[in-house]
């Protein structure tokens, strides 16, 4: 039994991962290579809280708070820097991250924060709050997607300049997805934090933003039930598959790079393209 | 003397970024990809490098062969990886380069081990004294000239030859140059072979000077060009040929005065970051 409750927990803290960038890059078109760094945030905030005794369920919204505040502070990145540029910024974010937390001693530097005291949760109940959050991040992502602030995104997606001549206030909006979304990256982090109980600062590289970038490619960009679906399957992959525990890497890479070549619209994509298929079909069968 | 010292030792490195950067430059002002997987072709010229070394002793056999190699390769990976995904908007062919990227590192851990290949018997390495007092090896003064000589064979292929002129067109105004007579296909492939040329060149660089060719030694050449072409202001070949050796500068002093508070790359992503908030369209835009 515990080690399904490892899994849904892991699976539950990467949904909530997954849906915070959906919200950035998937609603509201503003690529991040560096998305990490708020997941690295909320967890050095929240392990840092709980070792100076502060109870854990009131650390996740400290986390919350402190990586929307830094998420709004790099989104004002997003205002000045566009497209390529912006992709390249937010990585170097990720990077910067990784370099400053390193050479931070009261952070634990290289070896990172080890010890990091028990949530005070059992492990079931640890797992039903993950999973619990992520429900209400989806609920929460369906809610904004359906909204006046939903369909003002999809358009800063699609055309932000269109956007701007029409009167929206563009910039405000891409400020409050990037707060909206770190803030849900630093929730995944504080309970990150608290489910293995060591990090540091490999942790939150390049390589695990990748990660999530890849969960939402794969589960198709904007698309809450593919995103989250995407990243359950993938974060429980190499458990699975412990054959590929050790290439998970390149089953990564390799997913991302044939999911963009041949299916760029992800697993909602083929979804969405086998239900026309099916329609075109019965349409000619009546007809 | 440690300023000289410093600022030597920079521009050595700024010689080895510039060589990398010029390929994705090339790439980039043609097609506008963030062509990340020209790391992969810069291990695999490294590679290359160092077993035709090995095999036949012969340092320029390596070179020929490790840049005929990539070249090939970088000609397919335009055809088979890019090509199709050419009118799908700039993040798709950037996920899917990243996706190789992460992919190859993983095929060359698996074809060649994990713990890297040295030189047996290392070319290059006798000291050399220069402008009284300052101690080179031999192979740090041939990657300045090396690099400084390709850059001009290069300079002079574009302004003098029509193929360099036909790529020049091309980049300007692809659609006049087509109706002109130039085949877009043959620009494109030659632009990819040369600028995979160039990622070989500089792999096999690397390789001889730190005596390691490792899968993972492409990783951070592959973000940092990546922030040099930005910094240059995508596209532009003089721009990034300046922003290379400031940053190889700017790193060498930053590791001494800066490196308590941010590691190496970390420095680089700040210069970026700092850079990128002043001057969003990189230090010399084009356009």
């Amino acid at each position: 039994m515990g080690y399904e409750i490892t899994l849904l927990t892991t699976m539950g803290i990467s949904i909530l991962f997954a849906l915070s960038l959906n919200l950035i890059t998937g609603f509201c078109g503003q690529i991040s290579l560096g998305h990490a760094a708020f997941l690295g945030i909320g967890a050095y905030a929240s392990a840092v809280c709980t070792k100076a005794g502060v109870p854990f369920l009131l650390t996740l919204p400290i986390a919350m708070l402190i990586a929307g505040a830094i998420g709004v502070f790099v989104g004002l990145a997003s205002l000045r820097v566009r497209a390529d540029f912006l992709a390249i910024t937010t990585m170097g974010i990720g990077f910067l991250f990784v370099g400053v937390v390193r050479q931070q001693e009261w952070l634990g530097g290289e070896l990172g924060i080890s010890g990091i005291p028990e949530s005070g949760l059992s492990r079931a109940m640890f797992m039903v709050l993950a999973l619990a959050l992520a429900a209400a991040a989806a609920a929460f992502s369906i809610y904004v997607k359906r909204s006046w602030m939903g369909r003002v995104f999809d358009g800063i997606a699609e055309d932000e300049d269109t956007m701007r001549v029409l009167g929206v206030d563009a910039p405000a909006y891409k400020l409050t997805a990037f707060a909206i979304g770190s803030g849900f990256a630093g929730v995944a982090g504080a309970l990150y934090a608290h489910h293995l109980r060591f990090i540091g600062p490999e942790s939150f590289g390049f390589v695990e933003s990748i990660t999530v970038l890849s969960m939402v490619v794969v589960g198709g960009i904007g698309s809450v039930a593919g995103v989250a679906i995407a990243a359950a399957l993938l974060s429980v992959l190499p458990a699975w598959f412990q054959f590929i525990g050790d290439y998970k890497l390149l089953v990564y890479g390799g997913l991302l790079f044939l999911m963009m070549r041949f299916a760029p619209g992800g697993l909602a994509g083929i979804v969405t393209s086998i239900r026309s298929r099916i329609n075109i079909a019965k349409a000619g069968g009546s007809s | 003397m440690l300023y000289v010292d410093l600022t030597a030792q920079g521009l050595i490195q700024g010689c080895i970024y510039a060589a990398i950067a010029l390929g994705l430059t090339l790439v980039y002002g043609l097609l506008r990809i963030l062509h990340v997987a020209h790391a992969s072709l810069f291990t695999l010229g490294a590679y290359a490098g160092v077993i035709v070394c090995n095999m036949t002793g012969s340092l320029l056999l390596g070179f020929a062969i490790a840049m005929l190699l990539s070249g090939m390769f970088g000609v397919a990976v335009f055809r088979l990886a890019y090509k199709p995904i050419l009118n799908r908007p700039p993040f798709v062919a950037l996920i899917a380069s990243i996706g190789l990227y992460i992919a190859s590192e993983e095929i060359f851990r698996i074809l060649f081990g994990a713990s890297g290949i040295s030189f047996q018997d290392p070319p290059l390495q006798a000291q050399v004294q220069l402008f009284g007092g300052l101690q080179f090896r031999q192979a740090e003064i041939l990657v300045m000239v090396c690099t400084v000589f390709i850059i001009l064979v290069l300079a002079y292929l574009q302004s003098r030859t029509r193929i360099g002129v036909a790529c020049r067109a091309t980049v300007s105004d692809p659609q006049m140059a087509e109706s002109f007579g130039i085949s877009l296909q043959l620009v494109r492939d030659i632009n990819f072979f040369v600028g995979s040329i160039l990622a070989a060149f500089a792999g096999v660089w690397v390789g001889l000077l730190n005596n390691l060719v490792e899968p993972t030694m492409g990783s951070v050449p592959a973000y940092k060009a990546l922030a040099i072409i930005v910094l240059g202001g995508l596209g532009s070949v003089p721009g990034t040929l300046i922003a290379a050796l400031s940053l190889g500068v700017i790193e060498s002093f930053g590791t001494i005065y800066l490196g308590n508070i941010l590691d190496r790359n970390a420095i680089a992503f700040a210069f970026l970051i700092l850079v990128l908030l002043v001057r969003p369209q990189g230090l010399f835009s084009s356009r």
